[in-house]
């Protein structure tokens, strides 16, 4: 790291400090220039990752575990009303049911989801409802999910959401700037985002299903961690192509570059598309091979996912009583 | 460990692949495997054991037969009985039988991948994932070549018997390459695997009995190195070997004379050349494919990283932190990406080759990572501050362990590329495809992998230039080498035709017009041999006909020599070479009636002969010129979103000796289809009637052919042959001539791998151009270098999620 990057990114010199805050830091063109992403090479790897690391037994029970713990269990829909997102608070905080916890031992650990995500609207219950739960609000926000309204207008929500109780900001990156190349204009929308986010998390939305190839993923990764996203995540979910295993290589690889770079812990967020246990346990895989262990903890790690923990709580019951659940059997959220 | 503590750490833990199978397997057959001869399973009486240990763990898993003499030759005749009518069931009839074997590793591909990953240590996610199911497509891609080799190759026949020794790196897949187009073209087979990993084999035998397989179309016998030389030196029509180089000298050593047909796929120290606009990522990823996939014990392993100096700090930098993410252990565990040595003594070479580069100042670097307790294991390796001289980035280590030296352009890349006598793969990373697609053709590999590492497909040929060996496994160039010319099987030896014991050499000046003797032509320019003498020539009568240089190995030197400086010959357009071959042959048509009485005069042939002769030598030049832009490589489409392309490469420098019959016609007809694929050449024309030749350089001053493509030494061929023959430079060499020289020029060619076509004191009649087609003849004057392009960029839903 030179001098420069240092003073640059002075206030996080405690790096592994539990509030991990990107600063950002100026624009760095030249940070892009090297980044290429060859397609086929990244979808090898993303198709062996699975055999490499076979996760059975007791590690698997743990890696669902963990999965349930980064969950931002979400609702983003037209017709959410304050007595659906209730629900989804109350299923947030008891994730799993207590004789299952019981029965691998982990009944007093508390586990959570790593968020409850909605619109600004739904904030304010969603807050009450998580009251003493210790688990945060996430608001989508920035004209979610397009991210057209105006600047202004995409500013004031954030505002208002932090202002409601928010702690965690998803915002949605204008895709044009990453079509086009303007990565000035990328950084400069993400930094205003993040000074109107105060002390909230920013998760930085780049709709990676909307970009035209994986090096533009890249460096639209790497924009909105020197613009300071705390988290970059793939998609809104209404992209037809939501999080899939390479275009998390892709961001991840650019969080480590950036790590490296700065000694910013940056943290990853797939959305979309990912229901299955086994596929969550693929992810915590790639994020423990690609990055380590510090980025499988909620800090560093959601799932964007509505679907996913029912799938979860099945295959759980599964090892806690050694034959096949039915959704039924589980509350839903 | 509890849950709780497994959430904490958030460690993997083992997951081992289930042996119950392979167990059963093995106790079924009381740990005590036999011989396949001719369709039985044989334990010899009085035959040794030997012990096959499972690496991962030091167990005994089986006691396998060492064939004895006896055994490998009733293998042998078992083939020579079962071949003739296995060759005659047809296409359709063999492809059938490829098929079910296919089906049948598919449908046991679990305990064969168990039984690979016992026997040989690899992780069972690789002989799951990749041996076995590469296994089983190439007897599908194989199963397609028996049907159609009668549409496809009507002018081809089966070999005979082969003999194949096979490696213990990839046992099963191994045998897929060699077995399946060996069945597919009609031969037999005599199989040896190799000692430390005979199972899978013998586990092939019993597919092949329950496909039905006719007895003694497959044959296994097992044993260790000797019992392979047994099959080597056994009546066997064809040799094919993978393993060491210096075990393949020692073959091709042992089988000149033989006129056995050999391919060789031997060693290598491949480059992976990593340019500073790569996907840096992807190609650490990509090394652990290429140096740590099957513990590096890969012939064609990336073992040589070549990295652009700008880019080389971060890229180590990144490749340790990469590499400390490995993990070694058992290899039945499906969570490991490095498995188990084949053996100890493995071990010890590598770790003496280690040691051996350190003495050298070698920096060597290893991860902390978790080792298994018991078993034949080794951390990754990487080795740093090494110049090219240095044992670990020369020798080819057989081993995890990658050395790695910095360039500063892309030229220089290649020169570091090329300097090895090994030529079996490369690797190029670059985001520019005219970059990788200029660099591709430039290396001296039979196989390059652009962005990638480690592709293989049945359909794709693989094999080496230089000493990593000759021949193609897998697609059409690997069926030819299964497969030979019918019109072999019908040369007539040659007759000899007798020089005189003098000359009686007329007075120069006196009658016979001005004195001329013709010089040696090197370069461009027509040269006086170098040991300075002249030597007179006979007519068919043994009357003088003329004088010519007296050539000597110095004068190999130097033509050799002057074909090196002119192989940008290779680099000029396929359209320009064909207009000089059309040109020569306009010359040559000037001439006609001059070249036709003089070879009336000189070697008694008729009037009608002789200008057929020459007539059907400018139709050879034609043909060559015709086929200079026609005979094209291939774009193979292998299971992937890329394509491969088999691109028609020249041998390089080829030697070229002719035989005294239609001693202008061969002489053209070789030189004009070497020429035509880009080779440069060394000819030494007929040793009785060399003035055809001289005459002919006068026709190819005139016809815009650059210096050094063709050289022509006149002299006797004994003062030349063996110093062209031991010519280290020299890339191929093409002798017709008698079966003692053929033998020599086998021998001496063992050292540098020379490609060689020789005649055996057979006589080629080169009028015929049915049986010895231009397609023939330029299946002699390429290597077929395969270019694996994977393509795609645009962002769509991929495959895996």
């Amino acid at each position: 790291m030179t001098a420069e990057l240092i003073s640059e990114v002075a206030g996080t010199d405690d790096v592994g400090a539990s509030n991990y805050v990107n600063q950002g830091t100026a624009f760095h063109g030249d940070w892009l220039d090297g980044i290429r992403i060859n397609k086929s090479a990244v979808e090898r790897r993303a198709s062996t990752l699975g055999s490499r690391r076979s996760v059975k037994k007791d590690a698997q029970i743990a890696f669902m575990l963990k999965a349930i713990s980064c969950i931002d269990l979400t609702t983003l829909a037209g017709d959410d009303t304050p007595g659906r997102v209730k629900r989804l608070c109350a299923k947030a905080r008891n994730p799993v049911r207590p004789d299952i916890m019981k029965a691998f031992g982990v009944g007093g650990i508390g586990l959570t989801t790593g968020a409850v995500c909605v619109y600004h609207e739904m904030v304010e219950t969603a807050v009450k409802a998580l009251e003493g739960s210790g688990v945060p609000v996430a608001a989508v926000s920035t004209g979610f999910p397009a991210g057209l309204a105006p600047m202004e207008t995409r500013i004031e929500e954030i505002k208002r959401s932090v202002r409601a109780g928010a702690r965690e900001i998803d915002i949605v990156v204008t895709r044009a700037h990453v079509l086009t190349g303007n990565w000035e204009a990328l950084y400069d929308e993400v930094k205003a985002f993040k000074e109107a986010c105060g002390s909230a998390h920013m998760k930085a939305i780049l709709a990676t299903g909307e970009h035209g190839n994986l090096t533009q993923v890249g460096k639209a990764s790497m924009v909105a961690m020197m613009a300071g996203a705390d988290f970059i995540k793939t998609s809104t979910g209404m992209e037809g192509v939501n999080a899939t295993l390479p275009v998390s290589f892709v961001m991840i690889r650019q969080i480590r570059d950036f790590y490296e770079r700065t000694g910013i812990k940056v943290g990853y967020k797939p959305a979309g598309g990912i229901r299955k246990a086994k596929d969550a346990v693929t992810y915590l895989v790639m994020m423990k091979e690609e990055l380590g262990r510090a980025w499988l903890e909620p800090e560093l790690f959601r799932f964007g996912a509505s679907g996913l923990l029912g799938d979860l709580e099945r295959q759980l019951e599964y090892h806690a009583v050694g034959g096949y659940s039915a959704a039924y059997r589980h509350p839903v959220g | 460990m509890t849950v709780a503590e497994k959430l904490a750490s958030m460690d993997y833990a083992p997951a081992l692949e289930s042996r119950a199978k392979a167990n059963a397997w093995l106790i079924g057959h009381d740990q005590r495997l036999g011989l396949f001869i001719n369709g039985e399973w044989v334990q010899p009486e009085g035959a040794d054991v030997m012990a096959s240990y499972a690496p991962s763990t030091g167990e005994k898993l089986a006691d396998i037969t060492v064939a004895r003499q006896e055994d490998v030759d009733a293998a042998i005749s078992a083939a020579r009985k079962a071949q003739s009518k296995w060759a005659a069931l047809g296409g359709h009839g063999r492809a059938r039988f490829l098929y079910a074997i296919a089906r049948l590793l598919q449908k046991h591909s679990r305990i064969m991948a168990v039984l690979e990953s016992l026997d040989n240590g690899k992780p069972i996610r690789e002989s799951r994932d990749l041996d076995i199911p590469l296994a089983a497509r190439h007897f599908y891609h194989h199963a397609g070549w028996a049907q159609l080799m009668d549409e496809n190759y009507p002018d081809y026949e089966a070999v005979g018997v082969a003999g194949q020794v096979i490696p213990w790196n990839f046992p099963l897949l191994m045998l897929a390459w060699k077995v399946a187009p060996a069945l597919a073209a009609g031969n037999t087979v005599v199989l040896k695997p190799a000692e430390f990993t005979s199972l899978t084999a013998l586990k092939f035998a019993e597919l092949a009995e329950e496909a039905g397989l006719p007895k003694g179309v497959l044959n296994i016998v097992t044993g260790a190195g000797d019992v392979g030389a047994m099959v080597v030196n056994g009546d066997v029509d064809k040799v094919a070997f993978t393993g060491s180089t210096d075990v393949g000298k020692i073959i091709r050593r042992a089988c000149a004379g033989t006129s056995k047909k050999l391919t060789l796929e031997l060693g290598g120290k491949s480059p992976y050349i990593v340019f500073e606009d790569a996907d840096i990522d992807s190609a650490i990823e990509g090394l652990v494919d290429a140096i740590w996939f099957n513990q590096g014990q890969v012939c064609c392993a990336g073992s040589r990283l070549l990295v652009q100096e700008g880019i080389a700090e971060r890229f180590i930098e990144k490749l340790k932190a990469r590499m400390s993410q490995l993990r070694v252990g058992d290899s039945l565990d499906k969570c490991i990406d490095i498995g188990a040595l084949v053996d100890q003594v493995q071990k010890e070479r590598i770790e003496d080759l280690i040691e051996a580069g350190k003495a050298e100042g070698a920096t060597v670097w290893q991860p902390s990572c978790a080792m298994p307790g018991e078993g034949v294991f080794m951390a990754p390796t990487l080795v740093t501050d090494v110049g090219m001289d240095n044992t670990l980035l020369r020798e080819e280590i057989f081993g995890p362990v990658l050395t790695t030296i910095t360039f500063r352009t892309q030229q220089e890349a290649v020169t570091l590329a090329n300097n090895t006598r090994y030529g079996l793969a490369a690797s190029v990373w670059s985001e520019s495809l005219s970059r990788a697609l200029e660099v591709a053709p430039a290396l001296k590999a039979g196989v390059v992998w652009v962005n990638g590492t480690n592709m293989f497909d049945g359909a794709v040929g693989f094999g080496g230039y230089r000493e990593s060996g000759f021949g193609r496994e897998g697609g059409h160039e690997g069926m030819l080498a299964y497969m030979k010319p019918k019109y072999e099987a019908a040369l007539k030896p040659a007759k000899v035709i007798e020089a005189p014991e003098d000359i009686t050499m007329p007075k120069a000046g006196s009658g016979l017009g001005v004195d001329r003797t013709a010089k040696q032509y090197v370069g461009g320019k027509q040269a006086r041999p170098d040991g300075g003498d002249s030597l007179a020539v006979a007519d068919h009568k043994g009357n003088f006909a003329g004088t010519v240089a007296d050539g000597n190995y110095k004068d190999i030197r130097n033509a050799v020599e002057a074909a090196a400086g002119a192989a940008g010959w290779a680099a000029t357009t396929s359209h320009l070479k064909a207009q000089i071959l059309y040109y020569i042959a306009e010359n040559l048509g000037y001439r006609a009636d001059e070249f036709a009485s003089k070879l009336q005069k000189i070697t008694g042939a008729t009037a009608k002969a002789a200008s057929t002769e020459v007539e059907a030598s400018i139709d050879r030049l034609f043909a060559a010129a015709a086929y200079a832009d026609k005979f094209e490589g291939r774009v193979h489409e292998p299971p992937m979103r890329g394509v491969a392309l088999a691109m028609n490469e020249p041998v390089g420098i080829l030697g070229i000796v002719c035989a005294d019959d239609q001693p202008l016609l061969g002489f053209v007809t070789l030189m004009s289809h070497a020429i035509a694929m880009g080779n440069v050449t060394v000819i030494l024309p007929s040793e009785r009637f060399p003035t055809f030749a001289t005459d002919f350089y006068q026709i190819l001053e005139t016809s815009d052919l650059p210096g050094g493509v063709v050289n022509i030494l006149t002299g006797k061929h004994s003062a030349m042959l063996p110093a062209l023959a031991k010519h280290l430079a020299v890339d191929g060499l093409w002798h017709f001539g008698s079966a003692d020289d053929a033998k020599m020029v086998e021998h001496e060619a063992a050292e540098n791998m020379k490609r060689t076509w020789l005649s055996y004191g057979k006589v080629y009649d080169w009028l015929d151009k049915k049986t010895l087609s231009s397609r023939m003849i330029l299946e002699k004057a390429i290597e077929v270098k395969n270019i694996w392009v994977p393509y795609g960029d645009q962002n769509t839903k991929s495959g895996s999620y």
